[in-house]
């Protein structure tokens, strides 16, 4: 009896002895997490922001968004060497897989940073997010952005949770051109009607602002855009 | 004295003159245009795959073969032509025979002469019925009216005299001949990656005036794109003397090529390659690319040099050491053994015995380190896993630590990589 289970004892022996002289190859998961190392580097973990504060978020952000952005860079309407490099060679069926991948992430948000600016400078801020400024033709953020600024499906993101100076980095490059998208380009449109002092305004006061509670991007509307805008696809009537 | 400068400044002209008059236009060849039936187009859309047109003749985001990317030389910014056949912009004017002239003598259409960034040095081993074949391909794509942009190559390079100079000393136009004592596959090997694969214009290097003459596959640097494309000839590179066929045209139809305990990929420029041409190549092709390549004739590798700082080397090792074990071997295994699915396919292939670890220079692994990337995603990889970048994780001297110690582990001994190789390799983030 005891010795019929020998050949257990003599397994158990080889597997000890062989274990840590040779490691052999690293054991990777077939997940698209594991393929998708490459985006969490700077995105930080889950894609959750990198601490950096330039990096952003991608969990959470709306697939339809998230792949736009992909092709973006792709097509050179968005400039980021390393972004490029990396999104040049993948296929379009993986960039869909990879935007619905970290969209469907839903993990929480760190609470904001407190702001460097002044009471004035954020109250201004929040009456562009909020009401935008119709004298100069600025439609509100929340007009397009969700009426709690966390997006609005299926392709436009959320502008709470987001780093103050990545917030700074994108207006201003919607402003020079760096950054496109197809035409017609509305978010170009409404940047460029922006003063130096607006784009510090707003960007403080959206990067202070927490994340609410539900911070799921709002459902597609009806209701047309403020002003025509290839990222918004249009509704079937 | 005076004499002497009578005598340059008479002959100087006489001299570009005569450069300029031997270089002089080419006359067209015309001959009877093969109708454009679908067997004819399609043999040139295979072309058009096989040569890669499009990475050149595409800007990104842009219409397709409609030109305006700009290519970057060391003599300047070249912008690619529009091949679509736009009658005032593009190609709709041309007949096949202003198209065989550029290809074979590298003359546009007003015999203006092109400059080689236009591969013709290769495209003139182009055969005239491929290249008909070629021509009525692209007059079946839809016209787009863009407007060429002038090059912008600085003095001397953008004149006539330079071009036509540089012409008579490296280009000879010629058509690909068959060597008749090798087997009808070899001689289709020898063509496509002579003729329309171009593979010498990387993988042959360049001379100080970027020609790539008699250049041989002993591998170079890639003046502007900073990458090291490997020789066909060593060991220690890209040679594949020792592979089967089948393994060559793997790495060829899907950026990798598992073999053993190895498991080669193609990365950076190449792995483009694979994916928007070689993967595309009829396999018959691949075989036959693979019977070429295999038959080059190899060079010893070069014997390593002892080290001249081994104080400050081993130091680097040992920073090195540590880097890897926190960043590296979670994916490539603590022993450099490579990263396996469970189903034992591989997801991060192994760092030991690894070719692009050791080969000299080491631009490739400094680029690969910092940029990190996906590979070629091909149809039979359309999901690869991503390397990731380590640029913004890793300062140069981190990134230099860790690339000596993949260098000088495992049984490697190829050089040390100083901090200042990692600032000239890494790449940078203006695109």
């Amino acid at each position: 009896m005891r010795w019929s289970f020998w050949w257990v004892w003599c397994a158990m022996g080889a597997m000890c002895a062989a274990g840590p002289a040779s490691a052999g190859p690293a054991r990777i998961e077939d997940s698209l997490a594991q393929r998708l190392a490459a985006c969490t580097t700077c995105h930080g973990k889950e894609g959750r922001a990198a601490p950096d504060g330039y990096h952003p978020r991608i969990a959470g952000k709306p697939a339809g968004y998230l792949y736009n952005q992909l092709r973006h860079f792709q097509d050179g309407r968005r400039r980021y060497g390393a972004m490029v490099a990396l999104v040049d060679p993948l296929p379009d069926a993986y960039l869909q897989e990879i935007a619905a991948y970290f969209a469907a992430l839903d993990l929480p948000y760190a609470a904001p940073l407190a702001a460097r600016e002044d009471a004035a400078t954020l109250a201004r801020g929040r009456v562009l997010a909020l009401q935008g400024d119709p004298s100069r033709q600025l439609p509100a953020c929340r007009a397009c952005h969700g009426a709690a600024l966390t997006g609005q499906l299926p392709a436009t993101p959320g502008l709470l949770g987001l780093p103050r100076d990545y917030l700074v980095g994108q207006l201003g490059a919607w402003v020079n051109g760096q950054r496109k998208a197809l035409a017609p380009d509305c978010m170009a449109t409404i940047a460029k009607r922006l003063s130096g002092s607006d784009v510090t305004a707003v960007a403080a006061w959206l990067a202070s602002q927490p994340v609410p509670a539900d911070s799921h991007a709002a459902p597609a509307t009806r209701e047309p855009p403020p002003m025509a805008c290839a990222s918004v696809p249009k509704r079937q009537p | 004295m005076k004499r002497w400068l009578l005598a340059l400044l008479l002959l100087t002209p006489l001299l570009a003159g005569l450069t300029l008059w031997l270089d002089g236009e080419q006359p067209l060849q015309d001959a009877a245009a093969p109708s454009p039936t679908p067997e004819l187009i399609a043999r040139g859309r295979g072309l058009a795959l096989a040569g890669n047109c499009a990475a050149c003749h595409t800007a990104r985001g842009g219409e397709p073969y409609a030109g305006g990317r700009a290519i970057a030389t060391p003599f300047g910014t070249v912008y690619a032509g529009n091949l679509t056949p736009d009658a005032d912009t593009g190609l709709g004017r041309w007949t096949a025979a202003h198209f065989w002239r550029a290809l074979h003598h590298g003359q546009g259409f007003d015999g203006r002469r092109l400059v080689p960034a236009f591969p013709y040095t290769e495209f003139t081993r182009i055969t005239r019925a491929d290249s008909d074949a070629l021509f009525a391909w692209l007059r079946t794509l839809p016209a787009v009216r863009q407007a060429n942009r002038a090059h912008e190559l600085r003095w001397p390079y953008s004149t006539p005299l330079a071009l036509a100079g540089w012409r008579l000393a490296f280009f000879r136009a010629g058509e690909f001949q068959p060597d008749p004592a090798q087997t009808p596959e070899w001689n289709r090997g020898a063509y496509l990656v002579g003729g329309p694969g171009h593979c010498v214009a990387c993988h042959g290097g360049r001379n100080a005036l970027g020609a790539t003459a008699d250049a041989g596959f002993g591998g170079g640097l890639m003046p502007t794109r900073d990458g090291y494309a490997p020789a066909f000839t060593r060991a220690g590179e890209a040679s594949v003397a020792a592979w089967t066929e089948a393994d060559i045209v793997a790495l060829l139809k899907t950026g990798a090529s598992p073999r053993g305990r190895a498991d080669f990929r193609t990365t950076g420029p190449m792995a483009e390659v694979v994916m928007r041409s070689t993967q595309h190549w009829p396999e018959s092709d691949l075989r036959a690319v693979a019977v070429f390549l295999k038959s080059l004739p190899q060079q010893p590798d070069p014997v390593p040099e002892p080290l001249r700082e081994p104080a400050l080397v081993a130091q680097r090792v040992q920073q090195g050491s540590g880097l890897y074990a926190d960043h590296c071997a979670a994916c490539h295994g603590e022993a450099g053994e490579g990263g396996q699915l469970p189903d034992g396919t591989w997801a991060a292939p192994p760092l030991a015995g690894n070719r692009l670890v050791t080969q000299e220079p080491a631009a490739n692994l400094v680029r690969s380190i910092a940029l990190g990337g996906f590979g070629a995603a091909t149809e039979a990889r359309p999901r690869p896993f991503g390397m990731p970048p380590f640029a913004h994780v890793l300062s140069e001297e981190q990134m230099a630590a860790v690339a000596t110690y993949l260098r000088r582990s495992w049984g490697a001994q190829a050089s040390p990589v100083q901090p200042l190789d990692v600032a000239r390799w890494r790449g940078s983030n203006a695109d």
